[in-house]
């Protein structure tokens, strides 16, 4: 960035050749703002205005008066202050999604890393049908998926079919609400609520936090990994074959096997992709919706409710869009400083001068290729 | 520096106009609407259980039509209360809609119903029926029609285990005594979904409900409603009586179907189900045992509700009128099966159909839904928590009903 001393005061003054660029960029930019503004930024200011309303859904919630009167920040406080059924729920659903969320994110990375791996080998046949397979799912409307898996695992379904084809009696999947990590402990006959997990954390016994995903949610987990991983493969597709072949040359020459290469050349300048790939995933698991309003709207026993389910319901069943929407703001804070903190987390931490310098020769030159494009 | 004082200006620019925009001419504010004058162009919006209701209902809807030379449209929705939700807060809300009668509290307390009912309350409809309809005093809107549970029992199976018509449960030692006769092997004597809306009836024989008759407190733990519960969980615990889900059925009606369930608890509509899907099955219908309390049932419902914000109020009570006539009643009842709304109505559906006798007398002595606002979502949980009934402490779970609906009950 070299500033050519004066042209600003010239550009301030409007004349020169970089006069009008201003308003002509302005002017290009316009209809997309337009629309952008029209449809997400105004709508979202609405909806944070709501938020601090009571609004009932009769009339306009910017009239006040009895149908939408201005109640500060209590639809926020009481979602974690306030004892009742609506923290209880809230809470329930974002320890749901958390779980959903650690499972998902990191699966459907590696899974579809994996599969990028092996459509990009140059000596695998058939690629274009393999790609077509594994990006199929994508583009299938997640609704079908869903109404297909909720055949797959009924309780006398394909998969339970096939699990006691081999001797094991499958769990009646959308039935059983048994945390995960609930049952596994049951396994080494960790007591049943101990005495420990008794502390409530936001009205939420400890023992029910660490429950871990349902046996239901883990049906949504695998269905989530089974249609994601399409696309993010694409982009891992697209990145592996911006990977120079002199660069893989180079290493091999230097005597890398073929783990060596993948770990210290391939996954280091693939980091923007992981980047991208973890950071979409992480957003798009948070707002987890129309899966949950297929398969079973939150049942059993509430472990399937997510905040964005959760947020609907409240507004426009229990006709409080008021709390409804301070959910979705608090889902909102939630996905920013988490990817604040993810980005914090995979931030480069080669920039510092000089430090490459002692690394093999190969590496050198691949963690220059990611050096400066690494986190944008 | 330049820049951000453009940005911050663009932001407030866009926000003042968002506010102002809205606040002003977006929606249309005011307590009664324009009403409009020359023919009507009526929309009705309807959750419908099945063709045969969508026709009877569009036939209805054509023949005031035709005779008032106004339009009436039928539109089916496919997720009713959010359409519904969705229709009162844009401010284009169907004129006329079923509403049920659970949600009745909540759409009134929100301004959103036109309370009609003093100009058909003369239609003599059924005070149970009159009473889940009220709130705030006002009736707010004219019973469509009412459904209710009875005791439903495949006849092949009762003969075979040797019980004859002098067997038919009067009182819960009764229905212990027949469930676990026909329990055995892959048959389970008593099949129900494992819900408020089935396992209140136990509730209701003991003499409690949830909330107190004028809906002003939460009765929930009440000794009578611990009653209620400690004898179903006595029948599941003793393995005649298990949920639904329990032997892979989606509603009793199906258990009954698949020959899984030897009886279930159900209302109306299991006549046209198992016509459709199993019409092998023989079942007959008798009223459900009585508990310490004496009989008790429970009552559904749906309502003609008129939207406050329709533009067509006048023309929409009078279809109403036209749909809810004794005649146009029974032709419901004849095409899917509810029963009408009003005394006579119940008479000459009594006489029309004396196999579902039982479901008509439920009438006299079924009680409604809760039709609190905010109980939605409280009822919501007590079903989550009936889930786990055979293992769980009924007062425990009534207890945290008891709680949630004293939060609802003060709009928390």
């Amino acid at each position: 960035m070299t500033v050519i001393p004066g042209s600003r005061r010239r550009a301030k003054a409007g004349g020169g050749i970089r006069g009008g660029e201003a308003v002509a960029g302005w002017l290009f930019t316009a209809p997309m703002m337009i629309i952008l503004g029209l449809f997400l930024f105004i709508p979202i200011v609405m909806a944070l205005y709501v938020s601090f309303t009571n609004w009932n859904g009769n009339g306009s919630p910017f009239n006040g008066g009895a149908n939408a009167e201005w109640v500060g920040t209590s639809n926020y406080t009481s979602l974690f202050t306030q004892d009742g059924l609506k923290r209880a729920n809230f809470m329930q659903s974002l320890n749901n999604n958390f779980w959903y969320v650690l499972f998902v994110v990191p699966l459907q990375t590696a899974v579809s890393f994996f599969l990028a791996l092996i459509v990009s080998n140059r000596f695998l046949k058939g690629k274009g049908f393999f790609r077509t397979a594994f990006y199929f799912p994508s583009v299938t409307s997640s609704i079908a998926i869903s109404v297909v898996f909720l055949f797959l695992f009924a309780n006398s379904g394909a998969v339970n079919a096939v699990l006691s084809a081999v001797g094991i009696k499958g769990p009646a999947w959308f039935s059983d609400s048994r945390g995960l990590f609930h049952i596994v402990l049951g396994w080494f006959g960790a007591g049943d609520n101990p005495g420990w997990g008794q502390g409530l954390v936001l009205g939420r016994s400890v023992w029910d936090w660490l429950a871990g995903p349902s046996v239901a949610m883990c049906v949504v987990i695998i269905l989530a990994v089974w249609t994601t991983t399409g696309t993010f493969m694409l982009m891992f597709l697209a990145a592996l074959q911006d990977v120079p072949v002199e660069v893989e040359e180079a290493a091999m020459l230097d005597g890398a096997t073929g783990w060596q290469k993948l770990r210290h050349v391939t996954i280091p300048m693939l980091k923007p992709a992981f980047f991208l790939v973890t950071t979409l995933g992480l957003i798009g698991t948070w707002q987890l919706f129309d899966q949950i309003y297929v398969m079973g709207k939150g049942a059993p026993a509430n472990t399937t409710l997510t905040p964005a389910y959760l947020s609907y319901k409240q507004s426009f069943t229990s006709l409080q869009y008021g709390s409804g929407a301070a959910m979705s703001f608090i889902v909102f804070v939630l996905i920013v400083v988490l990817t604040a903190f993810q980005r914090w987390l995979m931030r480069d931490k080669d920039v510092k001068p000089r430090r490459r310098f002692g690394r093999a020769a190969a590496v050198g030159v691949a963690t220059q290729g990611t050096g400066t494009g690494g986190v944008r | 520096m330049r820049r951000n004082t453009t940005l911050a200006l663009v932001v407030a620019a866009t926000t003042s106009l968002a506010l102002t925009a809205c606040g002003g001419g977006g929606f249309d504010e005011g307590a009664k609407p324009q009403q409009s004058s020359g023919p009507a162009k009526l929309q009705i919006l309807i959750g419908t259980s099945g063709d045969a209701e969508t026709a009877a209902v569009k036939a209805a809807a054509d023949t005031w039509a035709k005779k008032t030379g106004n339009t009436a449209e039928v539109v089916v929705a496919s997720d009713l209360n959010q359409q519904l939700g969705q229709g009162f807060a844009g401010g284009t809300p169907p004129d006329i809609f079923y509403a049920d009668a659970g949600r009745i509290g909540d759409f009134a307390k929100a301004g959103n119903l036109y309370a009609y009912g003093d100009q058909v309350k003369d239609a003599g409809y059924l005070d149970s029926l009159v009473q889940t309809y009220t709130y705030d005093g006002k009736l707010q809107c004219a019973p469509k029609d009412f459904s209710t549970l009875a005791l439903v029992i495949n006849t092949e199976m009762w003969t075979k285990a040797g019980l004859t018509d002098a067997d038919i449960p009067k009182d819960w030692a009764g229905l212990e005594t027949v469930a676990k006769k026909l329990t055995s092997g892959k048959v389970t004597g008593l099949v129900v979904s494992g819900e408020w809306a089935r396992l209140g009836v136990f509730m209701r024989q003991a003499g409690g409900w949830v909330v107190s008759p004028d809906g002003k407190t939460v009765t929930a733990d009440s000794p009578e409603n611990v009653a209620g519960l400690t004898e179903a969980q006595k029948l599941l615990k003793a393995g005649s009586m298990k949920y639904a889900k329990q032997v892979d059925a989606g509603w009793g009606g199906e258990a009954l179907g698949k020959g899984k369930a030897a009886m279930t608890i159900e209302g109306n509509w299991i006549r046209g189900a198992l016509k459709n899907d199993f019409p092998d099955i023989k079942a007959k219908v008798v009223e459900l045992p009585a508990g310490p309390a004496g009989k008790g049932t429970l009552l559904f419902s749906n309502c003609w509700g008129i939207a406050a914000k329709s533009k067509n109020q006048a023309a929409a009570v009078d279809l109403v009128k036209s749909l809810t006539s004794v005649d146009q009643q029974m032709e419901f009842a004849k095409a899917f099966g509810v029963m009408p709304s009003t005394k006579e109505g119940s008479t000459q559906y009594a006489a029309a159909f004396p196999d579902d006798a039982a479901f008509s007398a439920g009438g006299a002595y079924g009680t409604g839904p809760v039709n609190v606002p905010g109980f939605d979502p409280v009822m919501a949980a007590f079903n989550t928590d009936l889930e786990q009934l055979a293992s769980k402490d009924p007062k425990t779970i009534l207890s945290s009903l008891q709680k949630n609906g004293d939060a609802a009950l003060k709009g928390q």
